[in-house]
């Protein structure tokens, strides 16, 4: 590992050795690692490919390989009788997408993910300022763990432990009678659309999990956003004679808007491509996740599974541009 | 955001934020009251009755052993990788600026970014035009692929707390690139690599969606969880599973947070 | 004997950027040499060729009569305290300051050893079981002068060394740099931005801009006679007199520098300038005056009256003050 001791006469520190007898360049330590270092040295641009080229090679290969046959597959189309593959090119699968059935699908999964989007910055807003502005020592970690463990922690759990929650016969129903408010409940279930027999078949059922499921996503980049704003700005405000909710109008909610847009680009994101949530807490009706793997699995249409998945490439592909522009990759 | 101490929260943003965290924790803890249900059929609640047998039903399911193992396989492969690939690229996007340096962190990113879905399903349709058979390997290629994020912000957070000269000092002392590795960046970078490994294993052992289109027929612990999700056989099983799951991933989660959060008394003093 | 350290033709570019252009500089053995200059003008990429983290892009570096093309900084027999110290913040003070050691293979006990006496040399023996984080901004730079001293390079650099200490630690840290310089006899190249600095240490400063050497001499000459109205601008407050001023005193159309201090006010002759600010300095008083739009500095000593502000004065100097300056 180390180099020949002959460079430092007896080790003696700063005794002896008069300095004109010292040389001016010291042996290397030859072989291969001599020769490698040299190298790296010499060009900052092969040590730059050394270390680029395995993750790049991985990423670009399995990944983005595999995005690109994810591509090549929506091109195709299935033959309607046989149900094979026709490996020519054609625009007809995505035709298809422009099917009422399947426009429904579309739609409803965007609606959901703005919903939960737009719930989970309300809900995550006062976690978040809290955290930032009053939380101290250990508070501050507490507040942190409390973030980074439900974030981290089984997401499959999560969802079974909301199928828990909201079962017919589960914890929810008892509390309501406990409190009276069963007919509160069961009004919220006779509504249209948003209600259903159960909490756990509708679409509010669905609602409630994806907004537990990717609420601390949404925490953590608000967090961020607000931990960089001084709080001498507040005062400022406060001094200049603004009342709280001018303060926060004017001053907090402008400066926390990238870490919201942050946040917002994994709750809509996650929201459009999940496909477990719906299947086990919601109504029958799919959204795009759901139909991806359907379309793949059991009805054997990969074309469709294909162009179904580029949907959420292409509302994300729009919605990192317009995050982008409001400077959210900054609170990531 | 930094304010004097005096400064108190008004009582409404308490009892806000005290709620988020509770709304966050609560259902987790109900899984625990679960595991020890006597009801085998629903989902009932209050619990009628109390007992510790489920624990002892699980511990002699196979099934379960076999999940549990393949998942904390793939779990140890795929961190392994991962953290050899993103130091790798940690290292080069904090060492230099090089044109198309943002692109190369996107393209980190984007396995995460982009929902599980769409990886998943990219990865089946490059399996199937490849005529790649599904296997334990076919599960690794797609965990490793998301877990590199995770190791990569880890360590660009050291690497960016880590002053540069540090390195120009080693070499300047007399050290080569190996050695300065080995004395200099290893150690400095050590704890962050270890907390990102950590929550690597954590993302990969509790992967589900990519999963269910890389595995074929084999069951990672949370595939044969979402089957007894969406078709239950024995209900008291799932819920000792699910505490299982919560522990196993708990543990990682906890030990790369304290890992790192010194990481500015480690680090920080070369600036 | 060769120079220390040789620059011919050397030029550094970063894209079009020419961060040194076409340099030349000999640096003597055993010589306390500055570079001075404002950020962006090129005395520390100068100092980075000398260590090796930079590599010229064309000309010619030699340390010791030895060319330096293709040596990587390990193999330099070149220390470097840098601006933040760099210390390594995983190691204890005694494992940093061996640390050139223990690469070069030099036993434990003996690293140790040679360690402890260097830390005893820059004054802060004991400190070796310490934390790099346990010291303060003076101690750490210490300790970063022993970790280079301890491998007894052939030439020290220091990189804006005592940047960031307070002025009463400057000054003391300044009397000790010259004295170890003395006893090791070790050339010593060091980067400044603060001409002050510059004047008191080195037995010779290099005043840049630009990525070219604007001047090289000792500090009396740099001071008192400057070059060029940038190394007259640049080190202390000289007042600069335009051509056609300086014509009207020499009859030669140069630019000119005066210094502060040699002018007086007088009771007759000389020029009538007008008073228009005064800074009191404690030992003495500066004194802005303006004579026909020309702004000028003069430094009245302590006791002596200090004109107030409107007030007309009637000023001289010595014309031996008055330096003619080659370039503009």
């Amino acid at each position: 590992m180390v180099a020949s001791s002959s460079s430092v006469p007896d080790g003696a520190a700063m005794s002896g050795g008069s300095p004109a007898e010292r040389p001016a360049i010291l042996p290397g330590r030859g072989g291969f690692f001599g020769a490698f270092s040299d190298r790296v040295w010499r060009s900052q641009g092969f040590l730059l490919l050394l270390l680029l080229a395995p993750p790049v090679l991985w990423l670009g290969i399995i990944y983005l390989g595999s995005l690109f046959a994810l591509l090549l597959q929506s091109f195709f189309s299935i033959d309607e009788f046989t149900g094979l593959i026709q490996y020519h090119f054609t625009l007809s699968t995505y035709g298809e997408l422009f099917r009422p059935t399947n426009l429904d699908i579309i739609v409803r999964t965007v609606l959901m993910a703005s919903s939960v989007t737009l719930a989970s910055a309300i809900l995550a807003f006062p976690v978040a300022y809290f955290a930032a502005r009053y939380a101290r020592g250990k508070w501050k970690a507490l507040f942190y763990i409390g973030v980074m463990l439900p974030l981290w922690s089984s997401y499959l759990v999560k969802v079974y432990a909301w199928k828990l929650i909201l079962a017919k016969e589960g914890i929810l129903t008892w509390l309501f009678a406990k409190l009276h408010l069963t007919w509160l409940l069961d009004g919220w279930l006779s509504l249209p659309i948003i209600g259903g027999y159960s909490l756990s078949v509708s679409y509010t059922g669905t609602f409630l999990v994806f907004l537990y499921v990717w609420l601390p996503f949404m925490i953590l980049p608000i967090q961020a956003a607000l931990e960089r704003v001084p709080g001498s700005y507040l005062e400022a405000s406060s001094d200049l004679g603004a009342q709280p909710w001018q303060t926060f109008r004017h001053i907090l909610f402008p400066l926390a808007l990238p870490g919201i847009a942050a946040g917002s680009i994994f709750t809509f994101s996650l929201t459009l491509g999940d496909y477990i949530i719906p299947q086990i807490v919601g109504s029958s009706r799919l959204f795009i996740g759901q139909a991806v793997y359907t379309q793949q699995g059991t009805a054997g249409n990969i074309p469709l599974a294909a162009a179904f998945a580029v949907v959420p490439i292409i509302i994300m592909g729009f919605y990192l541009w317009m995050a982008k522009r409001m400077g959210a990759f900054n609170a990531l | 955001m930094r304010s004097d101490r005096n400064t108190r929260a008004p009582v409404s943003l308490k009892i806000a934020a005290a709620g988020g965290l509770l709304f966050m924790h609560l259902p987790i803890l109900l899984i625990f009251a679960y595991a020890f249900t006597t009801e085998e059929k629903s989902y009932q609640w209050p619990l009628p009755g109390l007992t510790l047998k489920w624990f002892a039903v699980t511990w002699n399911r196979p099934d379960v052993w076999q999940a549990l193992g393949l998942s904390v396989r793939v779990a140890i492969v795929s961190t392994l990788i991962a953290v050899v690939l993103g130091t790798l690229c940690a290292g080069a996007i904090s060492r230099s600026k090089f044109f198309g340096r943002e692109t190369i962190s996107l393209l980190v990113i984007l396995p995460i970014a982009l929902p599980g879905i769409i990886t998943g399903i990219a990865l089946r349709s490059a399996f199937n035009l490849a005529d790649i058979p599904y296997s334990f390997w076919t599960i690794v290629l797609g965990h490793a692929t998301f877990c590199v994020v995770v190791v990569y912000n880890n360590a660009v957070a050291r690497f960016r707390r880590t002053s540069g000269s540090l390195v120009e000092a080693s070499m300047d002392l007399g050290a080569d690139a190996f050695q300065t590795f080995r004395h200099v960046i290893l150690p400095n970078i050590a704890t962050a690599l270890l907390a990102g490994g950590m929550l690597a294993f954590a993302l990969s052992f509790d992967e589900v969606i990519v999963t269910t289109f890389t595995a074929g027929q084999q069951s990672t612990l949370p595939i044969w969880m979402l089957e007894e999700l969406v078709r239950p056989h024995q209900r008291p099983v799932t819920n000792v599973v699910a505490l299982v799951v919560v522990m196993v991933t708990v543990l990682p989660i906890l030990g790369a947070y304290y890992l790192t959060r010194d990481g500015d008394q480690i680090a920080g003093h070369g600036k | 004997m060769p120079s220390a350290v040789l620059f011919s033709k050397i030029s550094r570019h970063f894209g079009a950027v020419r961060a040194i252009d076409d340099l030349d500089l000999e640096i003597a053995p055993g010589e306390f040499f500055a570079m001075l200059g404002p950020s962006g003008s090129g005395k520390t990429t100068c100092l980075r060729l000398i260590a090796g983290f930079e590599q010229p892009t064309s000309g010619h570096l030699e340390i010791f009569g030895e060319t330096m093309e293709g040596v990587p900084p390990y193999r330099r027999n070149v220390n470097t305290v840098f601006q933040d110290y760099a210390l390594f913040p995983h190691m204890n003070i005694a494992e940093n300051v061996a640390y050139g050691l223990m690469i070069r293979g030099v036993g434990k006990a003996e690293r140790l050893r040679a360690a402890g006496e260097a830390l005893e040399m820059v004054q802060l023996p004991g400190y070796g079981a310490r934390r790099p984080g346990q010291l303060s901004g003076g101690q750490r730079q210490r300790v970063a002068l022993a970790r280079a001293l301890v491998n007894k390079p052939k030439v020290l650099l220091l990189d804006e060394p005592l940047g960031a200490l307070d002025l009463k630690l400057r000054e003391q840290m300044q009397e000790e740099l010259k004295v170890l310089q003395r006893t090791l006899d070790i050339t010593f190249v060091f980067v400044t931005h603060d001409q002050g600095e510059a004047l008191s240490m080195a037995d010779r400063v290099a005043v840049f801009s630009d990525g070219k050497i604007m001047q090289v001499g000792t500090p009396q000459d740099i001071y008192q006679k400057p070059r060029s109205r940038f190394v007259a601008d640049f080190v202390g407050s000289s007042n600069v007199l335009p051509p056609d001023f300086v014509e009207t005193l020499t009859g030669l159309s140069l630019w000119a520098s005066l210094r502060p201090e040699a002018i007086t006010i007088t009771d007759q002759g000389g020029y009538e300038a007008q008073a228009i600010s005064q800074s009191y300095l404690g030992g003495s008083t500066r004194l802005g005056l303006s004579l026909n739009g020309l702004r000028l500095n003069a430094v009245v000593p302590a006791g002596k009256p200090v004109p107030e502000s409107g007030e007309t004065v009637r000023i001289d100097w010595d014309r031996n003050a008055l330096h003619l300056m080659e370039a503009s």
